[in-house]
C-alpha cells in the first residue's frame, strides 16, 4: 500500500513534472491564463496520462521494443481523441477555452515519458497510479500558476473577486508574457528555498553533457568547463527515438540517467 | 490573393509567433537556444519539415479525411504522419544531400515531438485554409520559430556573461529574457494590412 501512495506524492512534490521535471511546459504556459483553465487541462491530461500508462501497462509484454514509441503514439493519440470528443460533448465552454492544446495532449512529453520511463516496466496499478500521481501534480502546478497569473492580471481566483476594487489588474499577466513571467517566478522561489529542478540537480552532479534537454544555462563553471565543445555537437542524438532505445537497453543506475531518458521523449 | 498569403506569412511568423505567442515547441526553444550555431541548424530544420509536414497534412485532410467524413481522427493521422515524415526527409537528405544533412542532421529526429509541426498542421485546419495557404502558414509559422529562438540564443550569449542573482540563474532567467521577447513582440499585433 505505501508504495502505491508514494507513487501519487512522488508525482506531486518530489517530481512534479512541471515544476521540477520541466516536462510539458507548453501547456502549461498556455492555458495558465486562468485557475480554472488550469485545473481543466490538468485533469484532461490526468485523465489520458492514467488512461495511457494502464494500456501502456498492460501491453509492455506484447509490443515489440523496435516499435514501441510509434505503438505509444498511437495508443496516446486514440485516447486523447477519445478525451476531446467527450470534452467537446459535456464541456463545450473548456472546449472552447482550452481549444488546440486538447488535441496536443498527445505531444505532451509528460505523457510519453511517464509511458517510456515507467509505466513500460511496472505492473498495471502501480502505473495508474504513477499516472494519478503525475496528472495532480501536473494540475497543480498549473492550478497555482493560473491562479497567480489570474489573480495579478484580473484581481480575481476562480472568477471570485479577491482584490479590493481599487486594485488595477496587471493585464499582461494573463496575456502571453505573464506565462513565462510567473513559470521564471515560481521557479526562481523554488530555486531560493532549495527545491531543485532536475536539470540543476544534473548540472550540480556534473552534467551529463547533453545540452539539448538542459535549460540550466550550465551557470556552474565546472559543469560548463568539464564539457568538450565536441561532446556538446553529438549530445542532441541521444534524445532521438533510436538514442531513446539506445539507452533503453543499458540498465539504470544513476538518477541523472534516468532523468536523461526522461527527458529524451521531451525533445 | 497574392496579399492574403502575405497576410498569412506575417501573421505566422510576428503577430502569432508560435513559441513566444502560442507557446508551441517551448522545449526545444529553452534548451536548444543555448547555442547559436545549434538554434540556426534547429531553426533551419523546423522550417523545412513544418513546410512539409503542413502541405501533407493538408492533402491528407482534404483528400481522406474528409471525403471519408472521420475528420475527428485528424490529431491521430497527423502525428503519424509528421513522424513517418520526418523519418523520410531524414532518409532522403542523407542520401540526396548530405552537406545538408550534416548540418540539421542531429536536429531533424527532434522535431517528431516538437508541438509546433502538430499545432500548426491543427491550427491549419481549423482555420479552414487550403492547399497553399496552409503551406504559406507553416512557413511563416517556421519563420517565426527561427526568428525566436535565435533571438533568444543571442540574448542568452549575453546573459551567461553577466553576474546574475543565484536563485534567477538557470531557466528562471531565460524564462523572464522570453517574457520581454514576448512583450516585444506583442507589438507586432499594431501591424495592419
Amino acid at each position: 500500500m505505501k508504495k502505491y501512495l508514494e507513487r501519487i506524492t512522488n508525482g506531486l512534490l518530489k517530481e512534479n513534472p512541471v515544476l521540477v521535471l520541466m516536462l510539458g511546459m507548453c501547456p502549461a504556459l498556455a492555458v495558465s491564463t486562468r485557475a480554472l483553465n488550469g485545473i481543466g487541462m490538468g485533469l484532461s491530461t490526468l485523465a489520458v496520462l492514467v488512461l495511457s500508462n494502464l494500456v501502456i501497462s498492460l501491453l509492455r509484454k506484447v509490443i515489440p521494443d523496435q516499435v514501441r514509441l510509434p505503438a505509444y503514439i498511437v495508443i496516446v493519440a486514440s485516447l486523447v481523441t477519445v478525451t476531446e470528443l467527450l470534452i467537446k460533448a459535456y464541456l463545450p465552454s473548456l472546449y472552447e477555452s482550452l481549444g488546440i492544446y486538447i488535441p496536443l495532449i498527445v505531444v505532451n512529453c509528460i505523457i510519453l515519458g511517464r509511458a517510456e520511463a515507467y509505466a513500460n516496466k511496472h505492473t498495471p496499478l502501480l502505473s495508474v497510479m504513477d499516472g494519478i500521481g503525475m496528472g495532480l501534480g501536473f494540475t497543480a502546478a498549473l492550478t497555482l500558476a493560473g491562479a497567480l497569473r489570474e489573480l495579478l492580471g484580473a484581481g480575481t481566483i476562480f472568477g471570485a473577486r479577491v482584490m479590493p476594487a481599487g486594485y488595477e489588474p496587471m493585464l499582461i499577466f494573463i496575456q502571453p508574457p505573464g506565462a513565462f513571467m510567473i513559470f521564471a517566478l515560481i521557479i526562481a522561489v523554488m530555486n531560493a528555498i532549495g527545491i531543485k529542478t532536475r536539470q540543476r540537480q544534473l548540472v550540480e552532479s556534473g552534467c551529463d553533457g547533453n545540452c539539448a534537454l538542459c535549460a540550466t544555462g550550465c551557470d556552474q563553471p565546472k559543469a560548463a568547463a568539464a564539457q568538450p565543445a565536441g561532446k556538446i555537437t553529438e549530445a542532441p542524438k541521444a534524445v532521438s527515438p533510436a538514442g531513446a532505445q539506445k539507452a533503453e537497453a543499458k540498465p539504470i543506475e544513476t538518477k541523472p540517467a534516468d532523468a536523461k531518458k526522461e527527458g529524451g521523449v521531451e525533445a | 490573393m497574392n496579399q492574403s498569403l502575405i497576410l498569412i506569412i506575417v501573421t505566422g511568423a510576428l503577430i502569432n509567433n508560435v513559441v513566444l505567442n502560442q507557446f508551441l515547441g517551448i522545449c526545444s526553444f529553452l534548451g536548444v537556444s543555448k547555442q547559436m550555431k545549434a538554434s540556426v541548424s534547429l531553426g533551419g530544420a523546423v522550417i523545412f519539415v513544418i513546410t512539409i509536414a503542413s502541405a501533407v497534412a493538408s492533402l491528407m485532410y482534404d483528400y481522406i479525411l474528409k471525403p471519408l467524413n472521420i475528420e475527428y481522427m485528424r490529431t491521430i493521422i497527423f502525428i503519424l504522419v509528421i513522424a513517418a515524415l520526418v523519418q523520410i526527409v531524414e532518409m532522403f537528405l542523407k542520401k540526396k544531400s548530405p552537406a545538408v544533412y550534416q548540418a540539421l542532421g542531429i536536429y531533424l529526429p527532434l522535431i517528431t515531438t516538437n508541438c509546433a509541426v502538430l499545432g500548426v498542421a491543427l491550427n491549419n485546419v481549423q482555420d479552414g485554409y487550403n492547399f497553399i495557404q496552409c503551406v504559406a502558414s507553416g512557413f511563416g509559422t517556421a519563420v517565426g520559430y527561427t526568428i525566436a529562438i535565435v533571438l533568444l540564443a543571442s540574448i542568452r550569449s549575453r546573459i551567461n556573461e553577466k553576474d546574475i542573482p543565484a536563485p534567477l540563474r538557470g531557466a528562471p532567467i531565460v524564462m523572464i529574457a522570453a517574457a520581454l521577447m514576448s512583450i516585444a513582440f506583442m507589438g507586432f499585433g499594431g501591424l495592419s494590412f
